[in-house]
């Protein structure tokens, strides 16, 4: 059977492919912007599947540690991506 | 036994969250899109939790569920509300199908052949053995506050940077959602609750799954749901204080680390004995400006008057030297 | 005994929260579907949260269990009662 690592960090993968895919085809800025979010996701997800050490030891606190510095980085992006889009908005409105 | 029942829970977990990540990109419906994308981030929250990593999960439910979502949902408001966008060629299709294809396999193979070599060094045994120096007992706030506290630095950094642009570029949006009376009611009991528990968050960081982001972005929703619950309302805040609040987390970690280069040597090299008072005082100024920045990044901009703040300061100066050249 | 108790309580808790999705998935009208999924969500973790209090020995974390079932059914009827408000004045054209 596999092992609990690689099935979540091959579901990182995936979930990193789908968001890439859907960010190369949306061409609007909120869809891909999520798009970008589900790849940060695939990447967390990789990042903490190797963290983790099996269901008695305690997990590796580095690359959980990482994740969590890329969570909040993750939202500030988002939010500068999105007042970035409202300003070009009102520019084009113009 | 048990390790079927897990292995099954896995599987479920894990295809629940493909296809909650299919629907959110491929969905033709914007709001459709970032619900799912709020579920998504609930959904990584109790995987992050299966995983072992209950700091993530917190932090995930809050920040990459509550305060993205919340982002968000005040962004689309006056967006189009379906996807309406040339579509790609067949060729372009193709190409990306494929790039994205083999970025995945590629990807896989390396992951396989990492996971199976087991003679990579692990920080984590080195983080047990300095755990008892580094003033606190939870290994990823030691991590985050004390052996990687530069990155914490520049990740205050990037979060600052992020809030000036938002604060440069627009104006506060115009909020035009009309409240109700059970909102505001229970408004009076959850922000409370909200406070105490972000305060809660904070102080057991040290020892127990918290931390300083959490407790900062808990204090920013509850921020959120006053400005839902009351949206007319407008507070006149001191601007000065409003502007020290942003700051004061990446000062107070500046002096701390430049105080600690001039007496151990090395940029945020903390005292053993000092180390929990330090990282303490770090974290609670951090959580101010944490919980500022994301409201001010919510409320889409810079409140009423906040560009003309050092002009009116300017205008006063001017006059009283004026009055007092010519009096 | 106890253990059967708190697994029987888990799966109710399981078959309400299965039962409040499908009637989110099958209902006709937005008010349907938040009735079902509402009422059908606070028993679900009700029983859940039962189901846990009877496994768990310490009873600080009990109590801590039963707080966060109260505050799941108060977020649960807020925003059930605004996401009715707004489809409510969307019908009738206020805005």
């Amino acid at each position: 059977m596999i092992s609990t690592q690689l099935l979540y960090a091959l579901a990182g993968i995936g979930l990193f492919g789908i968001g890439l895919r859907a960010t190369l085809l949306h061409q609007m800025l909120i869809p891909r912007l999520l798009a970008l979010n589900v790849c940060g996701a695939g990447v967390f997800l990789i990042f903490i599947a190797i963290a983790y050490a099996g269901a008695e030891s305690v997990a590796d606190p580095v690359p959980q540690a990482l994740v969590l510095t890329g969570i909040v980085v993750a939202v500030s992006a988002t939010a500068m991506a999105l007042a970035l889009g409202r300003r070009l908005e009102a520019l084009n409105d113009e | 036994m048990i390790e079927i029942l897990w292995f099954v829970f896995d599987i479920a977990l894990v295809s629940l969250l493909l296809a909650l990540g299919w629907a959110t990109c491929a969905t033709q419906d914007i709001k459709r899109a970032v619900t799912l994308f709020i579920a998504l981030g609930l959904l990584l929250a109790i995987i992050w939790a299966r995983l072992k990593a209950p700091d993530l999960a917190l932090a995930e439910a809050v920040i990459g569920a509550g305060i993205s979502g919340a982002l968000l949902l005040s962004a689309i408001k006056d967006y189009p509300s379906s996807i309406t966008e040339t579509p790609r060629t067949p060729v372009m299709k193709g190409l990306i199908n494929v790039f994205t294809l083999s970025s995945v396999i590629l990807m896989s193979w390396a992951v396989w052949h990492g996971l199976g070599m087991s003679d990579g060094i692990r920080l984590s045994e080195q983080v047990v053995a300095q755990l008892p120096d580094s003033g606190v007992s939870n290994p990823v706030t030691a991590v985050l506050l004390n052996f990687r506290a530069y990155d914490t630095l520049l990740e205050l950094a990037v979060v600052l940077t992020a809030v000036l642009t938002a604060l440069t570029l627009n104006d506060r949006r115009r909020s035009d959602v009309v409240s109700s009376p059970l909102l505001q009611g229970m408004t009076h009991w959850l922000v409370p609750l909200l406070v105490v528990t972000s305060g809660y968050l904070l102080w057991v960081g040290a020892h127990a799954p918290g931390g300083a982001f959490q407790a900062g972005a808990m204090l920013a929703a509850a921020m959120i749901l006053l400005q839902l619950a009351y949206p007319s309302k407008r507070v006149e805040l001191n601007l000065y204080l409003l502007r020290m609040l942003l700051v004061i987390g990446i000062l107070t970690f500046v002096l701390v680390g430049l105080w600690m280069l001039l007496r151990n040597g090395a940029l945020l090299a903390y005292d053993p004995a000092w180390a929990g008072m330090l990282i303490l005082i770090i974290e609670f100024m951090a959580t101010l400006s944490i919980a500022t920045a994301l409201t001010l990044a919510y409320l889409g901009g810079r409140p009423a008057g906040w560009e003309t703040v050092w002009e009116e300061g300017a205008q006063n100066k001017r006059t009283v030297s004026q009055h007092g050249g010519t009096a | 005994m106890i253990d059967i108790l708190a697994v029987l309580a888990i799966f109710c808790g399981l078959f309400f929260f299965l039962s409040g999705s499908i009637g989110l998935l099958r209902l006709p009208d937005i008010f349907s579907r938040l009735h079902a999924l509402a009422k059908a969500d606070n028993v679900g973790l009700a029983f859940i949260a039962l189901g846990v209090i009877m496994l768990e020995p310490e009873i600080l974390n009990n109590i801590k269990i039963v707080i966060i079932w109260l505050l799941v059914m108060a977020a649960s009827a807020l925003s059930s009662h605004l996401i009715a408000r707004y489809t409510l004045r969307g019908r009738r054209g206020d805005d």
